[in-house]
């Protein structure tokens, strides 16, 4: 900890997410890349044939300016995108179409807590561009004999999310990935799946003499491909940037790439050799003039996000603030428990559940909670069981379990409501004597052959039994003691 | 006369009348190309099998009265930064050597709907960048007036097609004169339409927002009916224009009486010779005998439309030009060690030494510490040219002046010294940056070769322009000049 009080860490993070439009960012192409074999998805335009030319894919400029609006930016009345011109077999025209001086957003922030602090960090712009391709290499790139190019990506729409320099440790960067990753799930821009490269993230970090206003020698640090590498990596560099100044070092700004099987920090290329992307304006494209009343719009279309969720699950639901940020940090996590609550389970205790034994599992097999077929009514007739007294809370645990690791949850259910059931004659006779001397009316029914008084007298030894009675027998033990 | 000494519009009426049908005309004209292509060199790639095939075609058509079109089996060269769909198309340079298009370029798409018949992709300055057509990384053309003279660039192929009989009429494209200076200098009708008008998807680029597709004719009429087919909105292209496409037929013969025409003076520029000098002053005359009321105007930022051209292109062109990396198409050097050397030998051996030129000016202009100083700056110098033409525009109905200070040149006088062959375009360049739209109109010949008078109108005005080509045209009679190469087949 002594290297933290001596330094202030300053971290700014550059977030790209991809935008998930049916097609790409400047042709007809699908974005469904993933599965589709290598260069399937191309056409003249994104594979930067002469004489193709770009056309701007609205959609993905609309959702762009809603995640804008979502981070609490100023939209850009008017906006053009630029060429970011630099040479790589993954980027066929030689230039990348972004966006320079006049992005499409500006200055806006996102809160989250850490700590149980809360804390804000500036959004510098949101902006649009496009993704490149894919190359492929046979083992490492520096032994590879050759390199194969795949382009099914190159086009697909990106957006750019600059953040201010403004988090102080690897635990505030993460939180923050996560609240923009739930934020952009909410408005449904992607999945946020970080291996998959959906969103990725770059971070630059220096280190300060605490109260200093000035930023130090920052270093860029790229190839972050989960939470917890972002976690790991600028701990990492916070670690080697301060041995460096202690021991009376200099610091080098530079690129560095992040390896995670090592848990290192790599250098990739420093400043003297940083690119002259010679940006100037796209001729191929006019300007957007984007109007008052588009944004208005758009802003009328935003889902309800997951701040505002939050609030909502402490005020309405009784939650604490941690339970409700740890459901809203993901948006299928938060409509699972809505549907939860809606199926009639109690609020605490699907939310215990889900963030209880049900997390726990999914952080166990890095699983998702759409990975699995456990659906909110299964976890709601659990709980009903439990509530019911049919199974107890231990039960319960093994149950949910079963129902997780099942193809199909239903058996397991099932199998819960049968494993207490009450077959043997001996405990039933007592609930039939009960329901007998309670129902004096019925019983005499019955007698005089009315079946429906029957179904309510096996009703009322069900009710008893909270359930757990088996019907059959209860059914003919009646039919026996009456008669 | 021979079917390829004639217009499209007396063709379209023969072909109407059955008179000839779209086979025979093809085949005169092929004809032609085999007489006197090997002089003229115009073609990069005649694509005869194609062209007879589009005829027969054209005939059924003709044959059946269906969907009969203008160019309707009219025999059409392209110049090859336009891109055909399985037809090399290499925009002049070796770096696209056997580039073979999935894709045409809308115009094509276009010419083909009407049923065009291609006769093959015409000869260029490589990637357009050029005023002689000397710069064609295959081989330079000949102009039909004199063998020995250049035809002007870069859609010089195209120029020397029409002026040969060797086509029709044709497609140029004009990024700073491209189409109007070698029209000037191959005694042929030569259109820049306003930026816009025109889609240029599939328009092998040199500079984005400077290019422009053109007709090259023999005739006005011919230029009118070739603009009216390929103008429009295409989706294709963010850049064309939703303006709507008038009818350029139909206000062509209304005369100048009483339209106002302005003469800038600064268009007389230092160095034009005195022939060319006094065959613009005659065509002023001329007009204004037609009821024309000529007045003198001025364009104040003229002399900085050149350098700015020179800025503004090449840093397109450095971009544009980028993709041409021998990874995915086109030429790939042999025996590269790395990337970076596969880059560099590629695009070294690929490129010619004019490109390569402008790829470094336009690097330079864009790169950080000298964007402001040039390309910035050169943005600006554009803004005043727009206004000087908006300025201009508000006291008259056109320009007039000469499209070239010079008539055709001899064949290699200039290729040592870049800045004397980009001064060429000096009274062309202007027009690209303004936003407004030219044609050249051949007005007179010295010592046997082509002048040719420009005629400017402010943007989507091409009516306009081509009311007063028109009325120029059927005044001085120059329609009837022939090159001796076409004469000679007669």
């Amino acid at each position: 900890m002594a290297i933290a009080t001596r330094y202030e860490v300053v971290v700014g993070l550059e977030v790209h997410a991809q935008v998930l439009t049916q097609s790409k960012m400047f042709c007809r192409c699908s974005t469904d890349y993933l599965t589709a074999p290598p260069n399937s998805l191309t056409c003249p335009v994104c594979l930067g044939l002469p004489g193709a030319l770009p056309v701007i894919n609205k959609k993905a400029v609309e959702q762009t300016i809603r995640t804008a609006l979502a981070l609490h930016c100023e939209i850009a009345p008017f906006t053009k995108f630029d060429r970011k011109n630099y040479f790589y077999p993954d980027l066929p025209k030689g230039y990348q179409i972004s966006q320079y001086d006049l992005p499409i957003s500006r200055n806006g922030y996102l809160e989250f807590e850490v700590g149980g602090e809360h804390r804000r960090c500036g959004i510098t712009r949101v902006h649009l561009e496009e993704d490149t391709g894919k190359l492929l290499h046979a083992g490492a790139i520096e032994e590879s004999q050759s390199s194969l190019v795949d382009l099914n990506r190159a086009g697909v729409p990106l957006m750019e999310i600059v953040g201010e320099p403004d988090l102080r440790s690897a635990d505030e960067a993460r939180e923050y990935v996560m609240r923009l990753r739930a934020i952009l799930q909410y408005i449904g821009i992607n999945n946020g799946d970080m291996e998959s490269g959906q969103l990725r993230c770059d971070a630059n970090v220096s280190l300060r003499p605490p109260g200093s206003k000035e930023l130090g020698t920052k270093v860029e640090i790229k190839n972050m491909n989960s939470f917890r590498a972002i976690h790991r990596a600028i701990q990492y560099e916070v670690v080697r940037q301060s041995e460096i100044l202690s021991n009376g070092g200099n610091l080098i700004q530079e690129t560095r790439g992040w390896n995670d099987a090592k848990g290192e920090t790599i250098s990739q290329r420093s400043k003297e050799s940083a690119h002259d992307y010679r940006y100037f304006p796209e001729p191929d494209l006019p300007p957007l003039t984007v109007t008052a009343a588009s944004v208005a719009h758009l802003r009328e279309s935003l889902p309800e996000l997951p701040a505002a969720r939050r609030d909502r699950y402490i005020k309405d639901l009784g939650l604490t603030a941690y339970d409700a940020s740890l459901i809203t940090s993901a948006k299928a996590f938060a409509d699972f428990y809505d549907e939860t609550r809606r199926l009639g389970a109690d609020p605490k205790k699907a939310a215990n559940w889900i963030l209880g034994d049900f997390s726990r599992l999914l952080n166990a097999d890095h699983k998702e909670i759409q990975d699995t077929s456990i659906q909110p009514k299964h976890l709601q007739q659990l709980i009903a069981l439990i509530d019911s007294g049919v199974i107890s809370g231990r039960m319960a645990k093994q149950t949910f379990e079963a129902m997780y690791r099942a193809s199909d949850p239903e058996p397991a259910l099932t199998a819960a409501k049968g494993s207490s059931q009450i077959s043997g004659d001996a405990e039933l006779a007592g609930i039939v004597d009960q329901v007998m001397a309670e129902n004096e009316k019925s019983v005499a029914d019955f007698k005089a052959g009315r079946e429906q008084a029957l179904k309510f007298l096996i009703g009322q030894g069900m009710k008893l039994s909270k359930g757990r009675a088996n019907p059959q027998r209860l059914e003919a033990l009646l039919r026996e003691k009456v008669s | 006369m021979k079917h390829f000494q004639r217009t499209i519009r007396d063709l379209h009426q023969l072909l109407l009348d059955r008179e000839i049908s779209s086979v025979e005309l093809t085949e005169s004209v092929l004809g032609q190309i085999d007489a006197v292509g090997e002089r003229t060199k115009a073609y990069l790639l005649v694509t005869r099998e194609l062209a007879l095939r589009q005829a027969k075609a054209a005939d059924e058509r003709l044959r059946a009265k269906r969907d009969v079109k203008p160019l309707t089996g009219i025999p059409i060269a392209l110049k090859d930064v336009l891109c055909v769909k399985d037809v090399v198309s290499t925009a002049g340079s070796k770096i696209l050597k056997g580039f073979t298009p999935p894709y045409s370029a809308t115009v094509v798409d276009r010419l083909e709907s009407e049923g065009a018949v291609f006769l093959g992709k015409t000869n260029c300055d490589e990637f357009a960048m050029g005023s002689s057509n000397e710069n064609s990384g295959y081989w330079p053309v000949h102009n039909p007036w004199g063998l020995d003279r250049v035809p002007g660039g870069s859609s010089g192929g195209s120029a020397a097609a029409v002026a040969s009989g060797e086509a029709i009429a044709a497609l140029g494209s004009d990024t700073g004169g491209s189409i109007r200076q070698p029209a000037a200098l191959t005694g042929t009708v030569g259109m820049k339409p306003t930026y816009g008008r025109v889609s240029r998807y599939g328009l092998i680029a040199f500079a984005s927002s400077l290019d422009q597709i053109g007709p090259m004719t023999r005739d006005v009429v011919d230029a009118a009916l070739l603009l009216q087919s390929i103008a429009g909105h295409d989706p294709r292209d963010s850049t064309s224009s939703q303006e709507p496409v008038p009818d350029y037929l139909s206000g062509l013969q209304r005369g100048v009486k009483g339209m106002r025409l302005g003469v800038p003076k600064e268009y007389f520029v230092a160095g034009m010779e005195p022939a060319v000098e006094q065959a613009i002053n005659d065509a002023i005359r001329l007009l204004e005998q037609q009821g024309a009321i000529i007045q003198e105007v001025s364009l104040p930022h003229s002399d900085v439309a050149l350098p700015a051209y020179y800025i503004i292109a090449p840093a397109e062109a450095s971009s544009n030009l980028a993709r041409y990396d021998g990874v995915r198409y086109g030429y790939q050097a042999e025996g590269a060690k790395n990337l970076i050397e596969e880059y560099m030998l590629t695009r070294q051996q690929g490129f010619g030494a004019e490109v390569k030129r402008r790829i470094m000016l336009g690097t330079y202009a864009l790169s950080s510490g000298y964007y402001d100083a040039y390309y910035l700056q050169a943005q600006k110098v554009r803004t005043l040219i727009i206004d000087d033409f908006r300025r201009a525009f508000e006291k008259v109905d056109a320009l007039l002046g000469a499209t070239s200070p010079t008539v055709a040149f001899p064949l290699g006088a200039k290729t040592q010294d870049p800045v004397a062959m980009y001064l060429n375009d000096i009274i062309t360049i202007p027009a690209n940056l303004g936003n407004v739209c030219g044609i050249s109109v051949p007005c007179g010949l010295a010592d046997g070769l082509p002048i040719g008078l420009q005629i400017i109108a402010p943007g989507f005005r091409e009516e306009t322009m081509l009311q007063v080509a028109f009325a120029f045209e059927a005044a001085a009679d120059f329609r009837k000049l022939q090159s001796p190469l076409m004469r000679a087949a007669a």
